[in-house]
């Protein structure tokens, strides 16, 4: 059966392509990548009606404020998918990758994601990297029964959304102990000071795990302090929690604002230890912070030094595609999307029930990060690491179970 | 205390940002009686020629600073004079709300246009200027802050010495009184006003620069925020009022500053913004600005 014009033009409107041509400086990487999809796309749709690719949707932060990690995210999602394609593709048929950006804004991901379920009909979501915009995903996932993966989205709330909501890292409550116990325990530190955001669900979770866990007879919180999310100006909180004398400061929060947070606290003469989680981890933290991020700890999901013959072969492998070595953004992308692949072919089919009941029966999925295992509230049980910056790179301090 | 002089001190730095936006909006709306929205988008443009400019002269040199700051001011003062000449002038004589609307079409298509050319993405400004810190005892100040204050303080008295001791200057406070009686005395209007659109936005663009230098996190919507500030440290100053303009940056940045440093940093804009409120409720003209009545 020869392919409708309208289908035609519907397929060719929902590939990247068009995306792809805005002028945005992502727009190269991502017009070099959908040329593939394009192709796919045309193929397909010129073959038989049964070989029609099944559509994933991706919505990721290319663009905007934390663009370094949508674009980690998308490297490895597309290494993926590439990956299963070359290897023949899922039930017979070819994966098309569907990814839209965000632009890092709130309010723009549930524009996006409308747009993959009703007009590009995807099967999976994956995304998003950060938990305030899964948070806003969620349930519209959730109340079209589209499956939704987040790669990235620690918020312990997240995966409460629904049980159509998924997610392939740890949750805040665990990150949250691990900062808490590696400031007490190994660091040997008695008072820390809180400087969380006010406007990122992830930051007030974790501010809130680690008071809990960090508070003990002799271990206390010297001092909260707030800011707003794309505030620049540091110094008036800073310059309050050097007055209350802490020891070390526990900094929930991404890497656009961290990196002027350590630069601001270097600068005002705070040299004692900068305690981040998974949201500093972009080569941006260093590239801002310069000598101001030496010596700072962060936890976070994945670390490329590892010696364990999975991470090896994935580090290889990713390197080889995309030139440059991998990070946890990219690697989580790559789970994410491996386990949605998984699931499909166990459902057998790419009806969303089907798909979600295959998803919550995971059990020991060998995944990069480490094995997954959903418990009844589709959270895995994982590894966190500990990394510190060193000589201007991320380098691995150690490795704590929950 | 050693604690309220460091605050006093950050306030400082971050208000004298505020001010040198401010004397913009202020020396526009003295002048054209409309608030030039544009203005914040202008100071974008400054940290962004600083940006590309940075790359091409040596890091951490005092003149490859300066070098940066000139040109930052030259290419805003154009960027201003450009705008005025083709949103505003063609407008001149139409109601003040439509140049109002045109002014904020100006500033989207600038912050948007920005995120075409410039990417979305945030960008890192390279050190222009040499950069240390000095204590003295628990007091701690970067050079970057007193190159910010020194600079804002050293334009402030120029700007000062323009309009009040220079041909150009006095023509400006001419067409700020009656424009059309200083045309009848032979100003030339249309001059006037494009030079105080070139020397606002000269200003706007050593404030990108400066802010830049503290905060070297650059983006399109970096002008959305301190421009919003530094309009309110305009009012609160009183509007049209250039050492007023002055005296609401430095005194919203501090109070920004001890609000932040404080419990209730969670509502350090709605603390500011009320503090602005109180004041326009006693003094409906700004600090130092003149109450008059419109004539009908």
């Amino acid at each position: 059966m020869p392919p409708r014009e309208t289908d035609w033009l519907k397929t060719c409107y929902a590939s990247p392509w068009l995306r792809a041509a805005l002028p945005l400086d992502t727009s190269m990487t991502l017009a070099l990548r959908s040329s593939f999809a394009l192709c796919a796309t045309l193929l397909a749709t010129t073959a038989t009606f049964a070989a029609e690719p099944i559509k994933l949707g991706e919505f990721a932060s290319m663009t905007g404020k934390e663009a370094v990690f949508g674009q980690n995210v998308n490297k490895g999602t597309r290494l993926a998918i590439e990956e299963t394609n070359a290897a023949g593709g899922v039930l017979g048929r070819k994966l098309e990758l569907i990814t839209e950006d965000d632009q890092s804004k709130p309010g723009e991901s549930a524009t996006v994601v409308k747009k993959l379920i009703s007009r590009d009909k995807v099967v999976v979501i994956l995304g998003e990297i950060t938990s305030g915009r899964t948070l806003e995903a969620a349930p519209i996932a959730q109340a079209a029964k589209i499956p939704l993966i987040s790669p990235g989205a620690t918020n312990v709330e997240v995966t409460a959304k629904g049980n159509y909501i998924f997610r392939v890292c740890f949750i805040d409550d665990f990150q949250g102990t691990v900062m808490a116990k590696f400031a007490r325990d190994t660091l040997k530190l008695k008072r820390v000071a809180i400087l969380s955001s006010v406007s990122s669900a992830q930051s007030v979770g974790l501010a809130k795990y680690f008071r809990e866990r960090f508070t003990s007879p002799t271990t206390a919180i010297a001092a909260e302090q707030k800011y707003g999310e794309g505030d620049k100006d540091f110094r008036a909180q800073l310059t309050a929690i050097k007055a209350a004398g802490a020891d070390g400061i526990f900094i929930p929060g991404y890497y656009a604002e961290a990196a002027l947070i350590c630069k601001q606290a270097r600068d005002l003469g705070l040299k004692l230890p900068l305690l981040g989680v998974d949201g500093w981890e972009s080569p941006d933290l260093i590239a801002i912070a310069g000598a101001a991020a030496e010596g700072c700890y962060l936890s976070t999901h994945f670390s490329p030094e590892s010696k364990s013959p999975v991470v090896v072969a994935f580090n290889q492998r990713y390197q080889k595609r995309w030139g440059i070595s991998s990070n946890a953004l990219s690697v989580l992308g790559y789970d994410a999307a491996m386990l949605a692949i998984d699931a499909i072919r166990r459902a057998g089919s790419t009806d969303g029930a089907k798909i979600r009941d295959a998803l919550a029966l995971t059990t020991n999925y060998p995944a990069v990060t480490g094995s997954i295992t959903f418990d009844t509230n589709r959270n895995p049980t994982k590894n966190a690491v500990v990394l510190t910056v060193k000589n201007g790179k991320f380098t691995f301090v150690q490795d704590v179970s929950p | 205390m050693s604690e309220f002089l460091q605050q006093l001190l950050n306030g400082l730095s971050l208000g004298a940002i505020y001010a040198l936006i401010a004397l913009g909006y202020t020396m526009v709306y003295g002048v054209l009686r409309f608030i030039n929205f544009a203005h914040s988008d202008v100071f974008m443009v400054g940290a962004f020629i600083g940006y590309y400019l940075g790359k091409l002269v040596p890091e951490n040199t005092v003149w490859g600073g300066l070098v940066v700051l000139l040109a930052a001011m030259i290419g805003c003062a154009v960027l201003g004079m450009v705008i005025e000449r083709l949103a505003y002038r063609p407008l001149r004589g139409a109601a003040t709300l439509n140049v109002l609307i045109t002014a904020i079409g100006v500033s989207l298509l600038l912050e948007y246009s920005g995120q075409v050319f410039f990417g979305a993405t945030p960008r890192t400004f390279p050190a222009v200027f040499p950069s240390s810190n000095y204590s003295f005892g628990s007091l701690v100040i970067s050079s970057n802050q007193i190159l910010v204050i020194v600079v804002a303080a050293l334009l402030m008295v120029a700007l000062q010495l323009i309009v009040y001791r220079t041909k150009i200057g006095t023509a400006m406070r001419a067409v700020s009184l009656n424009p059309k009686a200083a045309q009848l005395v032979g100003v030339n209007n249309d001059v006037v006003i494009s030079f105080t659109f070139g020397l606002g936005s000269a200003l706007a663009g050593a404030g990108g620069i400066l802010y830049a230098l503290n905060y070297p996190s650059i983006d399109p919507l970096m002008g959305v925020m301190p421009g919003l500030k530094a309009f309110v440290a305009a009012v609160l100053g009183g509007i049209g009022n250039i050492p007023g303009a002055a005296l609401g940056g430095l005194l919203l940045g501090t109070v920004e500053t001890f609000v932040n440093g404080s419990q209730w940093s969670t509502y350090k804009d709605a603390i500011a913004f009320a503090i602005l409120i109180i004041i326009l409720l006693f003094r409906p003209a700004g600090l130092l600005g003149k109450f008059t009545v419109e004539k009908v």
